[in-house]
């Protein structure tokens, strides 16, 4: 059984012409190889779209910028990898683009997909790039050859923690009550966890914690108590179509909060929702990956992905910038080893500016990147800005929500 | 914890709600099982179709969902027709072990082509009811999901005068219960597959129109909607339409009032336990006829 | 049982080695090891489902609990990895007893008794989502620590000649049941269950032997693939995906034979890599392909053919 190169479209055509061939003149060409995995089909389908979208913008920057300078200019050949939303699915992908020779891999998005392809890689020495995937467990097994550009789930919720406790002193205290509603998941039940603990400390009392499954059929009882219990603060961490339907239920029922405050939620930090559902979306707060809106990039993608009929949202800009960690490590690296580019990774510092994410100095420490840090966003005017940290913010939190 | 009455009251009306939407689905597959004799496997995937088909009936017809209802119940039993008579049909010939997998490969091929016309994203379709409450008492109960109970009820009565007093019902329980006999007094069976195919895919498509202005459409929109649909399947007896329906109405309760004590996370298991229960108490089904 | 019989399992087991030692491909082992995972968990249906007549919707239940049980004895108690499966094993075998006695004995059969079995894997999904010791929804991950004595290997082809020495061993098990007498008992069971009460077959102890076994084999599936992936959640090890794999390969490829699953196992991950290789900018149409093969195998199972002649070799009329 042979494999392939399969760089988009050509694939679909030269498919056939490519069961023939032998794979010595690929070796010719001096294209680097980086190899993109993502969940294009089933569950995960709809963040692996984009993900890939934020690759695949990249490499065009990448390559129109004149390519890989430190390599005579080498230009960047996307190998695409389909995880079809499953670990195994995953591993596969990696065994082909090693056998394709790709000289590192980027994103899985889901935490099992980056636990199992990132350790599937690191037999071959082959660095991997985790685009989204917060569990703490992908940094903390030794493995040299993982990466991780943005921040873990430790880091997402202890921030998002503090920023809320900031964000309501700045206020005066309004808040002291909350219902926690979340999805079932990993960062879910996580994030449910580390609240129940922290909070009470913090001076806030925790009503109810309400865990929900994903998929989920109806959100009535979640509303059902909520109104009950009438908590300051309802803090949802759920996937894109439980929000929807929360959200709606919850504006159907002329349910209101001093303010909704959104952890690492799939609908909140998204333009879709955020244009579709104006009115339940107005005011809510996320805390959640973004891209600095400081940088002239961030708009510049912004309409490139929305001249494509797609909304914005973080997997775009998280992809974006991990791949430019790759090329710039290359450039410093100097030659297309794998060796030396995991060390030329371990070895980024804040001299890294290609991303564009609010994040601060960037340092790898056992892969993962101590600047990685979260931000607060909410939806003001129909737009999603960022209110808390005032490095990035380009709005002030209007929090408690009245009226 | 206790709760104090109004909010079980308001559970227990919401629990009955979503049932009837659940029994809806339901319909379809019992029907389906209860004279094929197999597990659709593609009644998810079907769903998601007939959800899409409405989304786009009012997007490029302007068609509001209930408005929709009457002529994608028409154009989805011909779909189902066609299906079972062109495709499952021949490819399987008679066995129920290859029923099972040319249905599973339906869905498959189904929910994939939803996925490449459509991409993934989740839409939803704003329709100005679609808020609308109606306050009875203490109790707050949604307006799509009233008229969803309504429609189900009225289907699952029209249903069953279908299947005592009409011609085609009388045939359709002839094949059901005796296949060989039917045919030897000369009912088509194969007409007669493919028409309650039919019906169960129409089914599928008021379901869709129902739930659409309260729900959203993604590729695997059906599947959220498939396990629950089959454990009311058993639970109200196979073949069975008051089954289908009360075991509906049932299941929801059931949910509704597991998910209040236990999480919606948690409370799913009430479900499957009470399923489970039933099934050991009553080996087929409330309603059911034997296996 | 003759020699001649056991000859194929031994050809194959040859074939597993001699490909372990010359293919070098890893996108090819690891193609082949997963492909033996299925292969396990499938003979473990095939012998309740096949045989036996009784279509489980749920075999991730045993799935899982030969994954959990193995992997929590390795990483909360410090067990060695080799009478951790061996437990997780046993733990699957009980569970399916379990099962079997509640079920079998309320005479649930056909699609009752394929749901009720979707139900309890459903249930132990959930559950095994929410408890602190299966590590809950942030799943279990087993620490990698290579080696013989760890159960973990650094190349795939020795996971190759493990997973195909399993295999091995549940098609030898197949064979013996079906020349056994209880073997016999448990195909009446299946052809016609009153004939064979009425023939003085012990109904209850023959199904639940055959789910026991079922159940062990299965959960033998479920320890391999926490060694091979060294990570599981909830999904994973009880999700609807392994109930499906676990029924599909043994209907495709022939049910109530050895061999059965094994070929079906081939055919559907190979049917599944092959579409792959399709994909395009347009997300899904390689596995509208991939369906579209899987009704046309069904409608035309060509891959039935080579069964027919082994029947015949066998020097029987029938499989």
């Amino acid at each position: 059984m042979s494999s392939f190169s399969l760089s988009r479209r050509q694939a679909l055509l030269a498919a056939p012409a490519m069961l023939a061939a032998p794979a010595i003149g690929r070796a010719q060409s001096r294209a680097i190889k980086l190899g993109i995995i993502q969940p294009v089909t089933g569950a995960l389908a709809q963040d692996g779209e984009y993900g890939r979208l934020g690759a695949e913008l990249a490499i065009t920057d990448i390559n129109a910028g004149g390519g890989i300078k430190a390599l005579g200019g080498a230009p960047i050949e996307m190998v695409f990898g389909d995880a079809r939303s499953t670990p195994d699915g995953g591993v596969a992908e990696v065994e082909k683009m090693h056998a394709e020779g790709v000289l590192a891999i980027v994103g899985g998005f889901a935490s099992p997909i980056c636990l199992a392809a990132s350790q599937a890689a690191s037999r071959y020495d082959l660095p991997y790039v985790v685009d989204v995937g917060v569990s703490d467990q992908i940094v903390s097994r030794g493995l040299t050859n993982t990466f991780r550009f943005g921040p873990g789930f430790g880091t997402v919720t202890g921030t998002a923690l503090d920023n809320l406790v900031a964000i309501n002193d700045a206020a005066g205290k309004p808040a002291r009550s909350a219902v926690i509603v979340h999805e079932d998941g990993l960062f879910g039940s996580g994030m449910a966890r580390l609240l129940n603990a922290e909070l009470p400390k913090r001076g806030f009392q925790v009503l109810e914690t309400i865990a929900h499954p994903t998929p989920s059929r109806d959100m009535s009882n979640v509303a059902l108590r909520i109104r009950a219990l009438n908590p300051d603060l309802i803090i949802p961490s759920s996937y894109y179509a439980e929000f929807v339907l929360l959200s709606q239920t919850l504006q159907q029922r002329r349910i209101r909060s001093k303010g909704i405050y959104c952890i690492l939620n799939g609908a909140a930090s998204n333009f879709r929702f955020v244009r579709e559902f104006s009115e339940a979306a107005n005011l809510v707060m996320d805390c959640n990956h973004w891209a600095d809106p400081r940088k002239p990039k961030t708009a510049e993608l912004r309409r490139r992905v929305e001249a494509q009929n797609r909304f914005w949202l973080y997997n775009v800009p998280l992809n974006y910038s991990a791949v430019m960690l790759f090329a710039d490590a290359l450039e410093r690296a100097g030659r297309a080893d794998r060796g030396a580019l995991t060390q030329a990774l371990a070895a980024t510092g804040a001299g890294f500016d290609r991303h564009i994410m609010p994040y601060g100095p960037t340092q790898f420490v056992n892969g993962q990147n101590q600047g990685g840090k979260p931000v607060n966003t909410q939806v003001q005017n129909g737009d999603i800005k960022v209110i808390f940290p005032r490095d990035f913010a380009d709005a002030q939190p209007v929090f408690p929500v009245t009226g | 914890m206790g709760y104090p009455p109004e909010i079980l009251l308001e559970a227990v009306a919401n629990g009955l709600l979503m049932g009837a939407v659940y029994g809806l689905v339901a319909l379809g597959l019992t029907l389906v099982y209860g004279v094929l004799h197999i597990i659709n496997f593609a009644h998810g995937a079907l769903l998601t179709l007939a959800m899409y088909a409405a989304f786009v009936a009012h997007g490029a017809f302007k068609l509001d969902p209930y408005a929709a209802m009457v002529p994608l119940a028409g154009l989805f039993f011909v779909l189902g027709y066609l299906v079972q008579r062109l495709v499952i049909g021949p490819a399987s010939r008679g066995d129920d072990s290859n029923m099972l997998l040319v249905t599973l490969g339906l869905s498959i091929i189904i929910e994939n082509a939803m996925l490449a016309i459509f991409r993934s994203d989740t839409m939803t379709l704003r329709l100005p009811y679609a808020m609308s409450m109606v306050e009875l008492g203490d109790v707050l109960l949604s307006v799509p999901r009233l008229i969803g109970f309504g429609v189900t009820l009225l289907l699952a009565a029209l249903l069953f005068v279908l299947m005592t007093r009409t011609d085609t019902g009388r045939a359709i329980r002839a094949v059901a219960k005796e296949r060989t006999g039917a045919a030897l007094v000369g009912i088509d069976v194969a007409h007669i597959y493919a028409v309650t195919f039919g019906i169960g895919t129409a089914c599928l498509a008021i379901a869709a129109c129902l739930l659409l202005p309260s729900f959203y459409v993604s590729p695997r929109v059906g599947n959220a909607f498939v396990l629950v649909a089959f454990t009311i399947v058993v639970l109200g007896g196979m073949g069975s339409v008051t089954g289908a329906l009360l075991g509906g109405l049932f299941i929801g309760v059931v949910e509704s009032l597991s998910g209040l004590y236990f999480g919606d996370s948690l409370g799913q298991i009430g479900i499957f336990l009470m399923f489970i229960l039933v099934l050991l108490l009553r080996p087929t089904g409330l309603f059911g006829a034997r296996a | 049982m003759t020699a001649r019989e056991t000859l194929p399992i031994l050809g194959f087991l040859v074939a597993a080695v001699l490909v372990s030692l010359f293919v070098t491909s890893n996108v090819v082992l690891n193609f082949l090891v997963f492909a033996l995972i299925l292969a396990i968990a499938a003979q473990g249906w095939n012998l309740l489902g096949g045989y036996g007549g009784q279509y489980s919707f749920g075999h991730a239940a045993f799935f899982g609990m030969g994954a959990y049980v193995s992997a929590i004895l390795q990483q909360r108690f410090g067990v060695n990895a080799y009478p951790a499966a061996a437990f997780g094993v046993a733990a699957a075998a009980l569970l399916g007893y379990a099962i079997g006695a509640m079920v079998f004995r309320a005479g649930l059969r056909g699609s009752y008794f394929a749901l009720v079995t979707l139900a309890f894997a459903e249930v132990l999904r959930i559950l095994a989502n929410a408890t602190e010791i299966t590590g809950g929804a942030a799943g279990l991950l087993i620490n990698l620590n290579l080696g013989a004595g760890n159960l973990q290997f650094a190349n795939r082809s020795s996971f190759l000649i493990l997973g195909a020495m399993l295999l091995a061993l549940a098609m030898q098990i197949t064979l013996a049941l079906e020349k056994s007498r209880i073997g016999a008992q448990l195909v009446a069971v299946r052809e016609n269950e009153a004939a064979a009460a009425a023939l003085g077959v012990d109904i209850l102890a023959v199904k639940l032997r055959a789910i026991s076994l079922s159940a062990a084999l299965t959960g033998a599936a479920g320890a391999l693939y926490a060694q091979y992936f060294l990570y599981i959640d909830s999904n994973i090890a009880f999700g609807t995906w392994i109930s499906v794999e676990a029924l599909l390969a043994p209907i495709i490829g022939g049910a109530g034979t050895v061999f059965g699953p094994l070929i079906g196992a081939l055919i559907l991950q190979g049917l599944s890599e092959g579409t792959k290789m399709l994909i395009g900018k347009i997300p899904g149409v390689d596995l509208i392909i991939f369906g579209v093969l899987l009704i046309l195998v069904v409608r035309f199972p060509l891959h039935r053919i080579p069964g027919l002649f082994a029947a015949r070799w066998r020097g029987k009329g029938a499989p």
